[in-house]
């Protein structure tokens, strides 16, 4: 299996990382030499294998439902990259 | 007193609880070896002054009853630490500064301790020698342009360096074990879901552990009694009984079965690899082990499998670095536009591509083929170690197929790159605690370590056989202070 530029700039879009035609070169090639890697797991037959999904084989704890944290808009807005007091700013998205 | 930084953590704690030396005096003399050791390049952010505040307001008060009475401890970049900056080694990130504090450095501070700074790692904690960090190559204090290996690479240098008496790394593939063991310290990985992953950056959840980083095996036990907690900010935080590690630390390990897997014999292992692996079972023959062959039949699967799970799951968290919330944004033309180049230009390579892996193996149409294959593997990989505990209590490997290496020497090829965590990799993915304790030097006096693999939960088992063989072993570390002018 080899993957190719078109594959990368499928990958690239899917993973929201713009790719130049020179990264997606130097890409593909790092890409294929670690999946020539991976390919070593097809000599095994895995069909009556159950998957893994967990290490600690406990199923996950439920909580009660209730408020926790009160009042901390201005910790959430804290990091914010462009500054606007109450809200997140991000590029005009409706024309 | 003199020579404060040598001191080991428990030699610092027992003078501080016999007030024959102040938390001040200690917290200076580390902040000056540290202030003078910048080549290192072992801090991505410093903390000195409010360290020194701090522990005067220790003095004032002292509580000796705590486990880290006053002791200034710097940790890795990957704790969120409130109000101090936290970078994860990422560009992304640069300018993050968390609102909250993680579970693990809280335990810390409430036994005590005070923070120094935050340490240098791989970006996001992906990689093998700290040249991975958006601020650049840590130094190994062994030698000048060695990697101090990663990606708790800061972590590793601090520690060996005596920058901090101690410090805490996180490991998802080798990152604790493999740093100590390139600079001759010792590192515990613990069974998954002993310390709490709240407030770590996270890289591969199903695999991430914070553990110590020590110059010892026994203040490694200490730390690792004061950081885990169970802690339902984690859900996957396992609540079992946890041993006062450092207390019911013993050297008798008579009658232990220590096992021994052939097939970590791996191709083109190096002589110095097989000699030190050989001296580590007659140490532990010596300490009274009983030494057994295991097989564990899979372990040359734990590689390819680990990378397929873990940029699986790396993709999915950092999906979060958009430039939205926080962290760095890069300008765009719309909102598209805005994601991508703030996540090309915020991202560094190995990032990229681990992201771009894991994209692809979840993808439609490859995710059978790929993901669930992994999964799949995973499991016979921890059916593996399940058979072989059914003999064996521990099994004793050697840390990493080689020593420290040069700065660049594998920065452009991955593979051979990702081929130094071969031994550490299989004990993440089956969730086990292992250590890395410093057993001997290759042929250029650079360190190599031994691991010790236990059960789940038994750490208290590995730290008493690391505790054992260390006194046999008897490992000096050869530091020279090179980059102190």
């Amino acid at each position: 299996m080899s993957i190719d530029l078109k594959t990368i700039k499928h990958i690239s879009k899917l993973s929201r990382i713009s790719v130049d035609d020179q990264k997606a070169e130097k890409l593909a090639n790092d890409l294929n030499s670690i999946f020539k890697f991976i390919e070593k797991l097809n000599e095994l037959k895995t069909d009556k294998v159950e998957p893994l999904t967990s290490v600690t084989e406990t199923s996950l704890k439920l909580r009660s439902d209730e408020v926790k944290s009160k009042n901390i808009r201005e910790q959430i807005v804290k990091n914010s990259p462009q500054d606007n007091e109450d809200y997140f700013v991000v590029p005009k998205v409706i024309e | 007193m003199s020579d404060i930084t040598k001191q080991s953590l428990s030699e610092l704690v027992k003078n501080i609880k016999n007030k024959k030396v102040s938390s001040e005096e200690i917290t200076k003399e580390f902040v000056n070896r540290s202030e003078k050791s910048k080549e290192l390049n072992a801090y991505i952010t410093e903390d000195y002054s409010s360290a020194l505040d701090k522990a005067k307001k220790f003095d004032q008060k002292p509580n000796l009853d705590l486990k880290l009475p006053g002791i200034p401890i710097a940790v890795k970049d990957l704790f969120c630490t409130k109000d101090i900056q936290t970078t994860a080694g990422s560009k992304i990130l640069n300018n993050f500064v968390p609102t909250y504090e993680s579970t693990v450095t809280q335990n810390i501070w409430n036994e005590g301790a005070i923070l120094l700074g935050k340490l240098n790692c791989d970006e996001f904690a992906m990689g093998s020698s700290n040249e991975t960090s958006f601020f650049g190559n840590v130094q190994n204090p062994i030698d000048k342009n060695l990697v101090p290996g990663g990606s708790s690479g800061g972590s590793a240098s601090a520690v060996a360096g005596q920058l901090t008496p101690i410090t805490i790394g996180t490991d998802t593939g080798g990152s604790i074990r493999q740093p100590a063991s390139f600079t001759g310290t010792v590192g515990l990985k613990p069974t998954y879901g002993s310390c709490s992953r709240y407030g770590i950056v996270a890289f591969a959840s199903s695999l991430d552990q914070a553990g110590p980083m020590a110059q010892n095996v026994k203040d490694c036990a200490l730390l690792q009694e004061v950081i885990s907690t169970y802690d339902s900010k984690d859900s996957t935080s396992i609540n079992f009984k946890r041993n006062e590690y450092s207390k019911e630390l013993t050297n008798n390990i008579k009658n232990k079965k220590i096992g021994i897997p052939k097939e970590y014999r791996v191709d083109g292992m190096p002589k110095e690899i097989e000699d030190l692996w050989q001296k580590g079972i007659n140490y532990a023959k010596d300490c009274g082990a009983e030494i057994i062959d295991i097989s564990l039949p899979h372990t040359s699967y734990a590689l390819p499998t680990y990378y397929i799970v873990a940029p699986a799951e790396a993709s999915s968290n950092l999906a979060r670095y958009d430039g939205v919330k926080y962290g760095f944004r890069a300008k765009g033309e719309n909102l598209i536009d805005m994601y991508e180049k703030t996540r090309s230009e915020g991202f560094g390579a190995e990032v990229q591509r681990r992201i771009m892996i894991g994209t692809y193996v979840l993808s439609s149409g490859y995710y059978d083929a790929y993901y669930l294959k992994a999964q799949k593997v995973r499991k016979l990989i921890k059916n593996d170690f399940d058979e072989a505990y059914k003999k064996v209590d521990a099994i004793l490997t050697p840390s990493t197929p080689s020593a420290a290496f040069k700065i660049g020497e594998k920065k452009d090829d991955p593979v051979s790159m990702y081929l130094n965590d071969i031994f550490t990799v299989p004990v993440n993915l089956a969730g086990l605690p292992g250590i890395s304790i410093p057993a001997g030097h290759d042929s250029k006096g650079y360190p190599l370590g031994l691991q010790i693999i236990g059960k789940a939960f038994d750490e208290q088992n590995i730290l008493n056989i690391a505790y054992a063989m260390e006194e046999k072993i008897n490992f000096k570390n050869k530091i020279t202070d090179w980059w102190i002018k």
